[in-house]
């Protein structure tokens, strides 16, 4: 079957009555090395939450195939880590198998392979019974992607994942986010620093709480899309009027393909 | 005290042994769910429902008197309503599970004190907020034996899940929503037994003392859920031999002298266990060792 990959149709999201993101189109084809990029509360976080299903799109819809909602990683910008409840960077790690493994098959022989193989990837052999709480910031983001890699995921959100990284550690991680779109996985990271977009990222969605541009990178980040995208998240009315509601023949159309 | 003293008031008296077979089964259950609650940081909350418990017993005896059956099932039922309140008002408005099972503690004490000063006998008002475990019969043994029993195989069943709950909630629920909905509420329903069966034990008051105390001087002392666990299970045993004893030989009341002996070991670890105040000021090793 043809898989458009994710398609976001008019999406609307926010939080109580207030959207972060407007009225968005864009399809996202499967295989994508994706970046989102825009000022501070452009509604890319909120973006991540929608895609994640952690948030309920307002109007519109997301659409994407089964296996991404089945298969879906999601880094966040903070841990939801409850960092004192006592447990190992292996069990931290080897929590990823959770998806495949369920709440009662044993950790077998390929799992913990698994395990130890992204430990090693994220360079914390040695660390392996080492408390959480005892890990420094970089190491602990170092954690959350080795439980990524052990998540084995079809599609990997990522939201501003190289915070508190050295400059050695991002090349490890671009490296590895490199390795996954090779892989044919679709990966989506909210970014900052434009440059680095530029550099690894082919295509990026530009936001501003709605859509500025979409498309291949150096097209989207051009002088006259970031100074649009820089007046639209300066010009935020309290008081603007309500967005249209989407035409009641569009409500019931079909979420996955 | 000397060994005989230790062993006598056991070997001597058949309302000793069954208060301490009592005791000891309902460490068992209540101790592990205290380690979860604490690592969950919801040892208020379990506070709180400790006092929801109370309009139902009271419920109960306003109908039906001092009745194993009926107070249990009216404990459980006033428990279960509120732990599923508050979950409700945490999950789907802005307050925190915190203050949601505030309000509901409020409503439920006032709730519980008015239907008990309205038909209760001063010494029956007694035995609903001390316990009464020195009296305790056979039926009440049952109840506490199977809640412990319960309690110790839904934790075996359900420990990853719960695990995964206290480590990263949000992962638990973007994966596996209905196992979190269960996660959250069955772990509520376990407390509520266990406070419900320690209320049997050691009244309403002190019922959540087994649960907590022992946590909370085994997290001082370990670093590690399993040993966590064993632990707290070792100190509550301890404890409440040791409380039975003194409430024998100083003829003092069993529930608040088993909660005395679960509180003084933790007195002496948050001063002295590697977690605690002396070491975390003066840690053992120099910091450039390890």
């Amino acid at each position: 079957m043809n898989t458009p990959g994710i398609v976001l149709h008019d999406l609307t999201a926010g939080y109580g009555r207030h959207p972060a993101i407007h009225h968005l189109h864009a399809t996202i084809p499967c295989g994508a090395l994706l970046a989102v990029a825009g000022p501070n509360g452009a509604g890319k976080s909120t973006l991540l939450k929608v895609l994640a299903g952690e948030l309920k799109p307002m109007t519109g819809r997301v659409g994407m195939p089964p296996e991404y909602r089945q298969r879906l990683a999601y880094l966040t910008q903070q841990p939801t880590w409850s960092l004192d409840f006592p447990v190992d960077v292996h069990d931290a790690v080897a929590m990823g198998c959770w998806p495949w493994l369920g709440p009662w098959r044993a950790l077998d022989e390929a799992a913990h392979r698994r395990v130890t193989e992204a430990i090693t990837a994220v360079k914390l052999q040695g660390f392996e019974h080492r408390p959480l709480q005892s890990l420094s910031g970089g190491q602990l983001q170092r954690v959350r992607f080795a439980q990524i890699i052990v998540q084995d995921a079809r599609l990997i959100l990522l939201d501003e994942p190289f915070n508190a990284l050295d400059e050695s550690t991002e090349e490890e991680f671009l490296a590895l986010i490199r390795r996954w779109h090779n892989e044919g996985r679709t990966v989506i990271a909210v970014l900052h620093d434009l440059e680095r977009v530029r550099r690894h990222f082919p295509l990026t969605l530009l936001l501003a709480r709605e859509l500025v541009a979409f498309g291949p990178t150096e097209a989207v980040l051009s002088a006259e899309h970031l100074e649009r995208a820089r007046h639209h998240a300066e010009a935020f009315d309290e008081h603007a009027a309500p967005c249209p509601l989407p035409a009641d023949e569009e409500k019931d159309e079909v979420v996955h393909q | 005290m000397t060994l005989p003293q230790l062993l006598t008031p056991f070997a001597d008296y058949d309302f000793m042994r069954r208060a301490l077979a009592g005791a000891l089964m309902l460490t068992l259950g209540a101790t592990p769910v205290g380690v979860f609650l604490m690592l969950r940081r919801m040892s208020l909350m379990a506070d709180a429902m400790s006092h929801a418990v109370l309009p139902g017993v009271a419920a109960a005896y306003f109908f039906s008197g001092l009745s194993l059956g009926a107070m249990t099932l009216g404990g459980l039922a006033a428990g279960v309503l509120v732990a599923i309140a508050t979950g409700w008002a945490a999950r789907h408005s802005v307050l925190f599970e915190d203050t949601a099972m505030g309000t509901f503690q409020i409503l439920s004490l006032t709730a519980g004190i008015l239907l008990m000063t309205a038909h209760g006998r001063p010494v029956d008002v007694l035995q609903l907020l001390f316990g009464s475990i020195l009296a305790i019969d056979h039926d009440t043994l049952t109840l506490i034996a199977l809640v412990a029993s319960a309690t110790l195989v839904l934790l075996a069943l359900g420990w990853r899940i719960l695990v995964l709950e206290c480590f990263d909630a949000p992962f638990l629920r973007r994966h596996s929503p209905r196992l979190s909905a269960l996660a959250h509420y069955g772990f509520l329903v376990l407390v509520v037994l266990n406070l419900v069966a320690a209320f049997h034990a050691i009244g309403t008051l002190l019922a959540i003392s087994v649960l907590i105390l022992p946590a909370a001087t085994a997290r001082l002392w370990v670093n590690s859920l399993g040993k966590a666990l064993v632990l707290a299970a070792g100190c509550g045993a301890l404890g409440s031999y040791l409380g039975l004893v003194a409430s024998f030989r100083w003829d003092l009341p069993a529930g608040p002298a088993i909660a005395l002996a679960l509180a003084l070991p933790y007195l002496v670890s948050l001063l002295l266990a590697p977690h605690g105040f002396l070491r975390q000021r003066h840690p053992r090793k120099r910091h450039l060792e390890n």
